[in-house]
């Protein structure tokens, strides 16, 4: 091999904001994920679906690694995560998440829960990092709420403030692990709203979800997952138009049954 | 917006009131009445006891001729009840250090206190050593006073104090290496809990006093005392470390995910996050173990040390003034009732302060 095609090799790493090279993990006996492989460029986004149980929660959980995985590699950002704390730190500054449950701090105001991580773990002077807050409480449209305490608002508010605080640490890389699923009706909406903007703005995402509008509306890619697999992989119009397996075609017959 | 209408009158008036708490069933007249007669026959004759006829004049024991409690004998006695056998002349350094300590606290109870965090670390971590310097002397030309003339409420305050100063941050780390993910600081620390659950405090301070001495080399010496608050120490510590562990259970695991998912490091996450929520949930088992401290500090008195009451039992037993033992203990009761009740009624302030965010959910 020349050194040309070494180089290459290496900026193919710098293309990929996410990297599953034949990751396997398993739960006890029980194996969640199977050869995954995938490929996440930066600014894309991904919508991951699949029937409950699936892996989908799984396979996102373990970019950050609050799963490790056994076998296989990970590659975030250029950083491959294993065993290392001081790796997996690095990446979590890089990567931020959306829960289902939304897991604010309760025992810490909006803005506080927007500022811990930034004057903590980036080192952002307080001032700069309430600024900085304030800003992404803006565009998540709710800084009137910055001195609320996370118990006091709605599924809905809380959804955004966990958005803004993920934000807030200025990530390269946002995952969403069902981001809407918690919610009423129609809070779903405004959180949607937030999220179709962020994915507009260009943030690499990786999106759990079931809301096959927003897929529809802003992935580049969806990811079909079955039994731990990655079953399908095609951009929505073709997902959604022509599946091409019979597990893809049954589990949207019914999604849309609802 | 549609203005709301006032909420209904609630109030019942007094015989609505009775009506209402007192007699509102068969079960419930009964108990009331029950409660009255118990109220009736015992409290006439405490009362008549304590106070109708008890004789509080005088200086000697000549003076209790009344048939009632002889507070003559706490008078006379107090300042050792107090001191222990410290020297009289000496006395001033014990009254400086807690009045050094009382001013502190008081500063830290002032709302809006600036620099709050400074003065807790100055109490928690300065003021030990300057205690520790006034009590026992020997620098600035302070006699020495040996641990050994140490005695009385205040050898009860430093004892309990040192107890359970060192228990919650001891608690706080054992209950965090058990539930670590390392196998090997798990074993350490469950080990240490379980062993220190297991045996009697009684065990452990004689262990302190007899046989730490013996496995130590020869020549080295542990003040008596110091040994007791080592072991004290120690077995408070695992039993706060339980109740710690029990609050750490109480965090839901996405608080431990989404300090994860931040890239906020273990040490962060837990002082930032978890601990905060965990102590909250733990404060009423926190300090139900201190109380139990506190009191407990009475069993020194089996290693030869004098606390309160083991001064009062001293005391009662001087043919001086034999049979005012139930004086005594009664005294010994309410101060120890006092101190509880006070730690008590300040953790509810805590409580109250620190679940501040919960209103309105
Ligand atoms: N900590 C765990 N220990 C053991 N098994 C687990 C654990 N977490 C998940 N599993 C199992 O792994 C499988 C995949 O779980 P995962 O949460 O990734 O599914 P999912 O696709 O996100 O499902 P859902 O749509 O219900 O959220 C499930 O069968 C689940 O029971
Ligand atoms: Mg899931």
């Amino acid at each position: 091999m020349t050194r040309v095609n070494d180089s290459n090799a290496d900026s193919g790493d710098v293309r990929s904001a996410v990297r599953f090279e034949d990751v396997n993990k398993w739960f006890g006996d029980f194996q969640v994920l199977r050869d995954i492989n995938l490929d996440v460029a930066p600014g894309e986004r991904i919508v991951v679906c699949g029937p409950s149980g699936s892996g989908k929660s799984t396979l996102i959980r373990c970019v950050n690694r609050l799963e490790p995985h056994q076998t296989g590699r990970i590659v975030v950002n250029d950083v491959e995560l294993t065993e290392d704390v001081r790796q997996i730190e690095r990446v979590r500054r890089e990567v931020g998440m959306v829960f289902q449950t939304f897991n604010l701090f309760p025992h810490l105001t909006v803005l506080e829960n927007c500022t811990l991580a930034p004057i903590w773990v980036r080192k952002v002077p307080k001032a700069e990092a309430q600024a900085l807050a304030m800003e992404y409480l803006e565009r998540v449209q709710i800084p009137e709420k910055a001195e609320a305490f996370p118990g006091q608002l709605s599924g809905g508010q809380q959804q955004r403030v966990a958005i803004a605080r993920a934000l807030a640490m200025q990530p390269r890389i946002m995952l969403f692990d069902e981001p809407t699923s918690a919610l009423d009706p129609e809070m779903i909406k405004e959180v949607l709203d937030v999220m179709v903007e962020l994915a507009r703005s260009g943030m690499t995402m990786l999106v759990v979800t079931h809301e096959m509008g927003f897929a529809k509306e802003v992935a580049d890619r969806v990811v079909f997952m079955d039994e731990g697999e990655i079953v399908e992989e095609a951009p929505p119009r073709k997902f959604f138009g022509e599946p091409e397996t019979v597990r893809a075609r049954q589990f949207l017959s019914q999604i849309l049954a609802h | 917006m549609r203005p709301s209408a006032p909420p209904p009158d609630q109030s019942l008036g007094a015989l609505g009131w009775l009506r209402a708490n007192l007699f509102s069933s068969v079960g419930n007249t009964l108990l009331t009445f029950v409660g009255v007669a118990l109220f009736l026959i015992v409290v006439p004759p405490v009362v008549e006891w304590a106070v109708l006829e008890a004789t509080v004049a005088g200086t000697t024991k000549q003076a209790c001729d009344g048939g009632g409690a002889c507070w003559v004998f706490i008078k006379v006695h107090l300042p050792q009840f107090i001191y222990g056998f410290y020297p009289e002349a000496e006395r001033w350094r014990v009254n400086l250090a807690f009045a050094i300590l009382v001013g502190l606290v008081a500063l830290l109870f002032i709302r809006p206190m600036p620099k709050k965090g400074w003065i807790a670390a100055f109490t928690a971590v300065v003021f030990p050593f300057i205690a520790y310097l006034l009590f026992f002397g020997g620098i600035f030309g302070l006699p020495v006073v040996p641990t050994s003339e140490w005695g009385g409420l205040f050898l009860t305050l430093i004892i309990a104090g040192v107890a359970i100063a060192a228990s919650l941050p001891l608690g706080i780390l054992l209950a965090l290496g058990r539930r670590s993910e390392m196998p090997v600081v798990q074993a350490v620390c469950t080990v240490f809990i379980e062993f220190w659950r297991g045996v009697p405090l009684i065990t452990v301070l004689f262990m302190a006093s007899v046989m730490l001495p013996l496995f130590l080399p020869g020549g080295v010496t542990f003040d008596k005392l110091l040994r007791a608050m080592v072991g004290w120490a120690l077995f408070a510590g695992a039993y706060t470390a339980e109740v710690v562990r029990g609050g750490l259970a109480g965090v839901p695991p996405g608080q431990y995910e989404a300090a994860k998912a931040l890239g906020l490091g273990y040490w962060r996450r837990m002082r930032l996050i978890i601990l905060p929520q965990a102590l909250r949930i733990a404060i009423p088992g926190i300090v139900n173990s201190f109380l139990a401290i506190f009191k407990d500090t009475t069993l020194v008195l089996i290693i030869g040390l004098f606390d309160l009451l083991g001064i009062i039992q001293a005391i009662a037993t001087d043919p001086e003034w034999l049979g005012y033992a139930v004086e005594g203990y009664v005294f010994a009761a309410a101060v120890f009732w006092a101190f509880c009740y006070a730690m008590s009624k300040y953790s509810m302030r805590v409580e109250r302060q620190l679940n501040r965010h919960k209103q309105g959910v």
